[in-house]
């Protein structure tokens, strides 16, 4: 009985409505919002097209046009079909477009085509995730099968590759986030574990010093071996008063005048402790066969490894612009442009909206012209400053309803192919959400992303158009054979 | 419930939108340093301009100081209804000024938004302190500092050069160092030391409260930053001398250049007609005068402009014969009013007594005498053949010092030219030229140019007997390091030992007496011990040029210094008193009562309409 009605489910009731709702709540706030950041330095109406705002109204519209044929025009068969031509077409303007583009803002990423302008790495994104999909869910296919990982490695890597050499290592770190899809897909913990550890180790040995960075290290080691027998308690009792010691270690020589130990060094006694305790660990784990303890071990060298390497790493083998560009993604240096000042002025803007806002249209540090980008990548400026932190969680809340909904989805789906790629989607957009409200508000450097959905510009809202709604088509085809 | 990888993933969701929640609620609520700024306030960034490096003297006097003016800014959106006749008339202005400027403002609204245009520049301070009182009736316009320039002594306009609003190309070709509005050296000094004057901008953050009143200093200043002042500069000039020389030259057409030669710092250099200070301090309504002014006051004829030396440049030829070994000083050549060089040619001369030897064709500036010479020199059968020996007299020259810049710091120095074989074999053939075709270089006449500075180096080279340090005007001081070839010697080809054989003859025509023959007896200063060299150069634009080049002490020489002025007439009559007098002005600090006439008539004589200006 249940079958025959599920049969006969409409259109209504196959679609995820949620989604799209969600979807139009998004653009219409982004773009009550773009029109707030200009509407003071302009006098053209709010939709001329002289104006940014005339102009999203014009890519909202074309972008629901988009949606609607893609849901019920197309067929979502096709998007499997032909994933492998448009990720090869999307590898070749992507490398054209180094020769061909204009430059915007020092990096040749942009098409121009008279008044339009497009990026390729934002379709780019789209083909990705359906390739990604497409290998993955061919049978048979295994993570942990090497031949296998590194198509699915390759698959990832070669559009990000191209794009940092297009200068837009902004949009490249974006993709670090299909490491989520490949963690859902089967990829070993460990390697997730690994790839944060040694990339938190590289930040803080470069911004601190190596010093807190190995008292990084032995923290989150003795941690998850706590973690790993159960003992999370004398974790607190005891490792970390040790931990917590160690860390206060130079400070506490410093007041003490210590003639020993300043000469010493305390990353001498640190290093010495280390040396002497190693041993004990190892025969420990050799005597009693545990494993899990000798991945800590050399969970521990690796680490010093790292730290060891990274100034090494640093000054050494990468090229000056190269390190520039660290340097600022880590604060390290202030951008000629004035990146520092950039957040400054966007955390003000955000700082100053209080808990209610100062109201729609009445914010001052976004629409004089003090924050910049502030109709495109820090959109969110405008929200925090008008809407204060009830908009700011309205916002963030939605897209984290969003993503909710597109896993949620994705693990109903009976095909791989529109889990992978629904997991894509929701990795994408989480990335995008965490990188520029991260940026705006000061826990993430600088990267000059959009926020999805809202922020200004034509290539970004059809990309997320397109992205998402492929996958509302996949699960309504999905839903019509359940 | 087993914890599945989604939901960890989830999980890991929920704690990333939380760091972001608790971080914007910390920037939101709980951090009061933002919530202050919640009542529609922003911050106000205000340009701190650093005060230009002062430029001094060699005796620490100022040349170039600072004072303060101030530029009016609006910032169009804030300003209200106001009296525009009052503002007009504290900012001493056409009430119309100020209407047009707002309408312009009001049509550009979108394009100016929110930022401030200035509206006046450089107003005085005087006027500024009127219009501080009554700011308050007029919501968005304020004042900014500026420092512009002043010059307190009228000495070396066109050495020092102006300052002036850079424009969209300067700007261009600096990228990165100046934004409109900004102010940079142009010419001169200015202009070559900008680099260490201009200093570094500051600027200081202020909050601003809804009715436009600056609050407070933002943060505490955290984020101000000071601007820090240009570097000070000092140069070899002597002030009063300088002065002085502006003076003597006055209404005269060339320039004067002293050199201390102990040292190559130059004392002054005065090219006239020059600019005067006060045109610098406002360059922008002289300008028009100053380019149209048929004397053309912005060249700087002391390092730019390429004259005939005349009969100074005897001494060159006569220290090369003597390197050369086919003169000796005691030789003698007659002179019957000229040298013939063919049946019917004649380089004439003057009345003098004749036979004469080197020093006495020195005293009296005898041109037979130094045909004779350059003869000897070009027909020396050790180099084979006129062309041959005249590279070798060319080494010799340009040895010192001409034919080519001398590398002094005074901006846009030129070099002169010295002409080689290949231009005579050009012109007349591979053999087709000999001594007789350009007898004139005996005598500094003829395809020969030297700068003003070069004949000044010459003198220097001469006091120094044999060497020459360049020539140049800024002095090594705190922060300021010249370039080490600045305390070089520069040696010429000719043996230092030569040198005291003219320098008998330079004194004998300065201090031979009255009755002697010697061509600088004015310029004799008792108790100073003069050597000098006449120069009387044709010039095919009317009357002979008037030059004159002379060192004093004798035997310790403090200052040397080369007087050259267009179209004057006898070196004796005008050049040589101009340097003459210097010297003394520079040596004794004053002018003796018996020579004031001398000082007198050369200050008020106007030779300007013996000069050609089309």
């Amino acid at each position: 009985m249940y079958n025959s009605v599920r049969r006969e489910r409409g259109l209504k009731n196959s679609i995820d409505w949620k989604l799209v709702i969600c979807y139009l709540l998004l653009v219409l706030f982004g773009f009550m919002n773009i029109y707030a950041s200009i509407h003071a330095t302009t006098d053209a109406p709010i939709l001329s097209f002289d104006s940014r705002s005339g102009k999203q109204f014009v890519w909202i519209l074309t972008s629901l046009v988009l949606a609607a044929m893609i849901l019920f025009i197309f067929n979502p068969r096709l998007w499997e079909v032909i994933s492998w031509p448009t990720y090869l077409l999307v590898i070749l303007l992507l490398i054209a477009v180094i020769f061909l583009g204009v430059e915007v803002k020092g990096s040749r990423s942009w098409f121009e085509f008279g008044p339009i302008r497009f990026q390729p790495a934002e379709i780019s994104k789209i083909a990705t995730s359906m390739v990604l999909a497409t290998v993955m869910s061919q049978s048979g296919f295994k993570l942990r099968n090497t031949k296998d990982f590194l198509i699915t490695a390759a698959v990832i890597g070669l559009p990000m590759l191209i794009i940092v050499a297009e200068q837009e290592t902004g949009s490249a770190l974006v993709y670090l986030g299909y490491v989520f899809v490949l963690y859902r897909e089967g990829l070993s913990g460990w390697l997730l574990t690994i790839i944060g550890l040694v990339i938190i180790l590289f930040i803080f040995t470069l911004t601190g010093s190596p010093y807190i960075s190995i008292i990084i290290l032995l923290g989150l080691l003795s941690i998850s071996y706590r973690a790993q027998n159960g003992t999370l308690k004398g974790w607190f009792i005891s490792d970390l008063l040790v931990i917590v010691f160690l860390a206060f270690l130079p400070k506490i020589c410093g007041l003490l005048g210590w003639a020993f130990f300043e000469k010493l060094k305390p990353m001498g006694i640190l290093l010495t402790i280390c040396g002497l305790t190693l041993p004990i660990y190892a025969f420990r784990a050799f005597r009693k066969k545990d494993n899990f303890l000798w991945a800590i071990i050399f969970a521990f060298i690796l680490g010093l490894i790292v730290i060891a390497s990274t100034n090494f790493v640093f000054n050494n083998i990468l090229q000056d612009h190269q390190k520039k560009r660290i340097e600022v993604l880590l604060g390290l240096k202030d951008d000629p442009s004035g990146v520092g000042y950039n957040v400054h002025q966007a955390k003000i803007a955000i700082g100053s909206g209080g808990f209610f806002g100062k109201g729609y249209l009445n914010g001052t540090q976004t629409s004089f012209g003090f924050v910049p980008e502030q109709s495109t990548d820090f959109i969110f400026c405008t929200v925090g400053e008008e809407w204060g932190f009830i908009g700011c969680l309205f916002v963030i809340l939605m897209y984290v309803w969003m993503i909710y909904r597109l896993i949620y989805d994705a693990e109903r789906c009976r095909e791989a192919f529109t889990r992978i790629y629904g997991y894509c989607v929701a990795s994408l957009i989480f990335m995008h959400l965490f990188v520029n409200i991260g940026m705006t508000v000061g826990v993430m450097p600088v990267i000059g992303i959009p926020l999805p959905f809202m922020s200004y510009g034509g290539s970004s809202l059809w990309a997320f158009t397109i992205l998402l709604f492929i996958f509302i088509a996949l699960y309504k085809e999905e839903k019509k054979y359940f | 419930m087993e914890i599945n990888r989604h939901h960890k993933l989830l999980i890991g969701l929920g704690v990333a939108a939380a760091i972001l929640i608790i971080r914007l609620f910390t920037i939101q609520v709980l951090n009061p340093e933002y919530k202050e700024n919640a009542a529609n306030q922003s911050l106000v960034y205000e340009t701190i301009y650093p005060s230009r490096g002062i430029i001094y003297d060699r005796n620490k006097k100022i040349l170039v100081g600072n004072k303060v003016a101030y530029d009016i800014l609006v910032t169009p959106r804030e300003v209200t209804n106001f009296d525009t006749l009052a503002l007009a008339s504290v900012l001493n202005v056409d009430p119309e000024f100020i209407r047009s400027k707002m309408d312009e403002y009001k049509k550009n609204r979108s394009r100016i938004g929110y930022n401030s245009v200035v509206l006046l520049k450089l107003i005085p301070a005087e006027t500024y302190l009127q219009f501080a009182e009554i700011q308050y009736k007029f919501r968005g316009f304020r004042g900014q500092a500026r420092s512009i320039r002043e010059y307190p002594i009228n000495a070396g306009g066109n050495l020092l050069g102006y300052v002036s609003e850079v424009d969209e190309n300067f700007i261009k070709n600096h990228p990165g160092e100046y934004k409109s509005g900004d102010y940079a050296g142009k010419t001169g000094i200015e202009a070559a030391r900008e680099v260490d004057l201009k200093g570094e901008k500051g600027y200081h953050v202020y909050l601003r409260n809804s009715r436009n009143q600056i609050k407070s200093s933002y943060n505490d200043g955290a984020l101000d930053k000071e601007a820090v002042p240009g570097q000070d500069i000092m140069t070899t000039i002597d002030a009063e001398l300088q002065e002085y020389g502006q003076l003597l030259m006055q209404n005269k057409v060339g320039s004067v250049v002293a050199i201390e030669p102990g040292t190559g710092e130059i004392l002054a250099m005065v090219s006239s007609p020059g600019i005067d200070v006060s045109m610098l301090a406002d360059i922008g309504h002289h300008y028009n005068e100053i380019v149209t002014n048929p004397y053309r006051p912005m060249f700087n004829r002391a390092v730019q402009a390429p004259y005939p030396p005349g009969s100074v440049f005897k001494l060159v030829n006569g220290l090369i014969g003597l390197q050369e070994k086919v003169l000796v000083p005691s030789q003698t050549y007659p002179c019957n009013m000229g040298y013939s060089y063919t049946s019917t040619r004649k380089l004439g001369c003057h009345a003098h007594p004749s036979p004469l030897n080197l020093t006495q064709a020195i005293m009296m500036s005898c041109n037979g005498y130094f045909c004779y010479v350059f003869r000897s020199i070009l027909e020396n059968k050790k180099y084979g053949g006129t062309p041959e020996a005249f590279d070798v007299w060319r080494d010799y020259v340009t040895s010192f010092g001409f034919g080519d810049k001398l590398g002094s710091d005074v901006p846009a120095e030129l070099g002169g030219t010295i002409p080689t074989s290949k231009y005579y074999s050009k012109i007349y053939g591979k053999n087709g030229w000999r001594f007789n075709t350009i007898i004139s270089l005996s005598i500094g006449q003829g395809e020969i140019g030297v700068t003003p500075l070069q004949i000044a180096n010459l003198c220097a080279t001469i006091a120094n007997r044999g060497y020459y340090y360049i020539p140049h005007i800024v002095k090594s001081s705190d922060g300021i390091k010249i370039d080490e070839k600045f305390n070089e010697r520069h040696y010429t080809k000719v043996d230092t030992t030569e040198f005291k054989k003219v320098i008998n003859g330079m004194y004998l025509a300065v201090n031979g007496g009255p009755e002697s023959g010697g061509t600088a007896v004015g310029a004799a200063i008792e108790g100073l011990d003069l050597c000098g060299k006449t120069g009387t150069a044709q010039n095919p634009r009317g009357d002979n040029n008037s030059v004159f080049m002379c060192f004093a002490p004798k035997d310790d020489p403090k200052i040397a210094i080369a007087v050259y002025l267009e179209n004057a007439g006898f070196g004796a009559t005008w050049a040589c008193p101009i340097a003459s007098l210097m010297i003394e002005k520079y040596l004794t600090g004053d002018i003796r009562e018996e020579r004031k006439p001398v000082e007198q008539r050369m200050m008020e004589t106007n030779l300007l309409q013996k000069v050609k200006t089309d």
